[in-house]
């Protein structure tokens, strides 16, 4: 269901400081409330009811993941916020940073509180210059206000926002390599367990949270945590209140936009960006993040089993589907970062299989043998058959090499790479052969719609 | 020693010793602030930075190669990447990169005779909703089209 909201979104147009967020979206009341009338655990217990679902890729409930934070007798804790943003093909949390930096402050206060943490770590990857700006500006203007420091609102318990920055590898954004890269060490992956709730950043127990999701905190407090919830459609699966939405690849007009949980694709292409460009067919939408499996647009939901929480969807077209966590899931693929690549008819899979793997191959950390050779191996077979030297058995070596990464690696960056190439090689098997029978070749593929 | 940062910079480094627990987490803050100064990362900086932080210059030198954006050679006055990523080459990117190539006189990874621009490919740089894109030093320029890029090169030509 189509349903547009602002709560963060609305300041996007009307400027990026304090006074405006004040003035025009009931900005640090959130905060001032939660600081000076709850506890902490009615802190946790209340951001339960938000069914706030992780919005950095991996969809865990922000709640529960506060509720892991246990106070220790003689360690510090630490919030960190992970705005590494380097999935291809997302792109909102930018827009919070450059256009709505106090909804992060806010809600960083908020979570260290909630958490037992008095020091947030906003950590921003090198690039995005104008965002580290923002956020510089707007952590000096709560401060200045009183907001931040030693006695938030006046209650006594300091709370302080740094912003942290990388220096360009995808890699960080997964959360151990962006607590090493946060110590200073090179970003390599951590082994887990521990986790980063009992050891995390400088050996203390950390909670960290994407950027979108720190910053939705403050609305769903204001409102009420339930009530926020409900906004969605898919309340019901524990995937509450609204999101950002990105759209992007070949559609009339690509963007970021807030919605409540629940849109399908087909209205998300249709409706919001305007219909897919040149008025062409679709070929295929990746939906969230170029880690999730490729949908297809003749694919259709098979889930027969009444118990399933697709059967309502069952026989029908998979645009059709609400965007949600455990909905994505059942049609084989991942909601991930919400931002959904759309492709046309006429696009050449293959060249957009061999572009990601490229990319794979590029941000590989190289500490685990499947992914490090895995990876490269991918792209140099790919290679080898989009030059038109390939052979039925290299398409079957690539669904090898692909099974021999699962679950072989020591961070999900194995996983990532994995799962979009059985997706591509599942979907896509035909128009792959078509090019080891030299029936479709490198001189006419094309990515682009004319 | 040779390399000192400017006082400027050298009270900004105070500043972010200030944010952490222990002086190594500084060590990517701090890299910055020389390759800002110096263009790249030589090994007299390995030291300066190894002994402000107290830490092994080895551990210095094994930041510096993790992470793409500190450059380990000299390099053109001015960076241009172009993002190459699927979303972007959805929308022209190719196309792009090769008008770069062609009107810089150079391949992707060089720099310009005059020294003026180094020419890179970029991995998504969460701009894939302006597709296609490239950054300039520190900015961004979206929704390219061929016409803007020569605008964009011409004035990189002149600085
Ligand atoms: C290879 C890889 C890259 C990732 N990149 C990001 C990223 O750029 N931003 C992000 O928020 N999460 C990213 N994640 C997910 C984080 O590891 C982590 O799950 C997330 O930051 C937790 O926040 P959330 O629960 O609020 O989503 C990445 C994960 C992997 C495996
Ligand atoms: S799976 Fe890949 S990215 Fe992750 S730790 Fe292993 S080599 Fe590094
Ligand atoms: S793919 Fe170019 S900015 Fe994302």
């Amino acid at each position: 269901m189509l349903r547009r909201t602002d709560y963060l979104t609305k300041v996007y147009s009307l400027g990026h400081t304090l006074d405006v967020y004040e003035k025009h979206a009931q900005g640090y009341q959130a905060a001032r409330k939660v600081l000076l009338s709850m506890t902490r655990e009615q802190v946790i217990e209340e951001a339960k009811k938000a069914n706030i679902r992780g919005r950095g890729g991996a969809g865990f409930p922000m709640g529960v993941k506060w509720s892991f934070m246990r106070p220790h007798p003689t360690k510090l804790a630490y919030l960190v916020i992970n705005a590494d943003e380097g999935e291809p093909g997302t792109h909102k949390d930018r827009t919070l940073m450059e256009w709505n930096p106090h909804s992060i402050v806010e809600g960083c206060i908020i979570g260290c509180y909630g958490i037992g943490a008095n020091t947030a770590y906003i950590y921003i990857r090198d690039e995005l210059h104008l965002s580290k700006e923002r956020m510089w500006g707007a952590i000096k203007e709560a401060r200045a206000k009183g907001y931040l420091g030693k006695t938030p609102f006046g209650k006594n318990y300091p709370v302080e926002v740094y912003v942290h920055t990388g220096a360009g590898a995808y890699i960080c954004g997964e959360e151990t390599s962006l607590l090493n890269s946060l110590e200073g060490r090179r970003g390599e992956p951590r082994l887990k367990p521990p986790f980063p709730a009992q050891a995390g950043a400088f050996g203390c127990p950390t909670t960290v949270n994407n950027l979108e999701t720190i910053a939705i905190v403050p609305a769903a407090f204001l409102m009420g945590c339930e009530a926020f919830s409900k906004l969605s459609s898919l309340h019901h699966l524990n995937d509450g209140g609204t999101r950002l939405y990105g759209i992007n690849g070949h559609v009339k007009k690509p963007g970021v936009h807030e919605l409540a949980v629940g849109v399908t694709l087909r209205e998300l292409i249709y409706d919001v960006a305007g219909g897919v460009l040149g008025d062409k067919p679709l070929m295929g939408v990746i939906p969230g993040g170029s880690s999730t499996p490729v949908l297809r647009a003749d694919e259709v939901v098979h889930a027969p089993d009444e118990k399933s929480p697709l059967n309502p969807w069952h026989g029908k077209s998979v645009l059709d589907v609400p965007l949600g966590v455990e909905t994505m899931r059942g049609v084989g693929t991942m909601l991930g970062t919400c931002c959904a690549t759309v492709m046309a008819e006429g696009t050449d899979p293959l060249l957009a299989f061999l572009n990601l793997m490229q990319f794979y191959h590029h941000e590989s950390c190289g500490q685990c043998t499947p992914c490090r050779e895995g990876s490269a191996w991918l792209d140099r077979t790919i290679q080898k058959i989009f030059d038109g030297e390939g052979t039925m058995e290299d398409l079957n070596l690539l669904s090898d090499i692909a099974n021999n990464i699962m679950g072989n690696t020591i961070c999900a960056f194995g996983e990532g790479t994995a799962m979009p190439a059985l997706g591509f090689l599942k979907k896509f098997r035909k128009e792959f052969e078509a090019y080891v029978r030299g029936e479709r070749r490198k001189g006419q593929a094309r990515l682009t719609v004319n | 020693m040779a390399f000192a940062l400017t006082p400027e910079r050298e009270r900004e480094l105070q500043d972010i010793l200030t944010r952490y627990p222990n002086k190594m987490a500084a060590t990517i803050p701090v890299l910055h602030l020389c390759q800002d100064q110096h263009g790249w990362i030589s090994d007299e900086i390995v030291h300066y930075v190894s002994q402000k932080l107290d830490v092994p210059p080895a551990h210095v030198k094994g930041v510096v190669t993790f992470y793409t954006l500190f450059n380990q050679h000299p390099v053109g006055k001015n960076q241009v990447w172009v993002c190459r990523t699927l979303p972007c080459a959805l929308r022209g990117a190719y196309d792009i990169i090769e008008h770069c190539e062609k009107r810089l006189g150079v391949k992707c990874g060089e720099t310009t005779k005059n020294g003026k621009v180094t020419l890179r490919t970029a991995e998504c740089l969460a701009s894939c909703g302006t597709a296609p894109m490239m950054q300039v030093n520190q900015q961004y320029y979206e929704d390219l089209t061929s016409e803007k890029v020569d605008e964009i090169l011409r004035k990189l030509q002149e600085s």
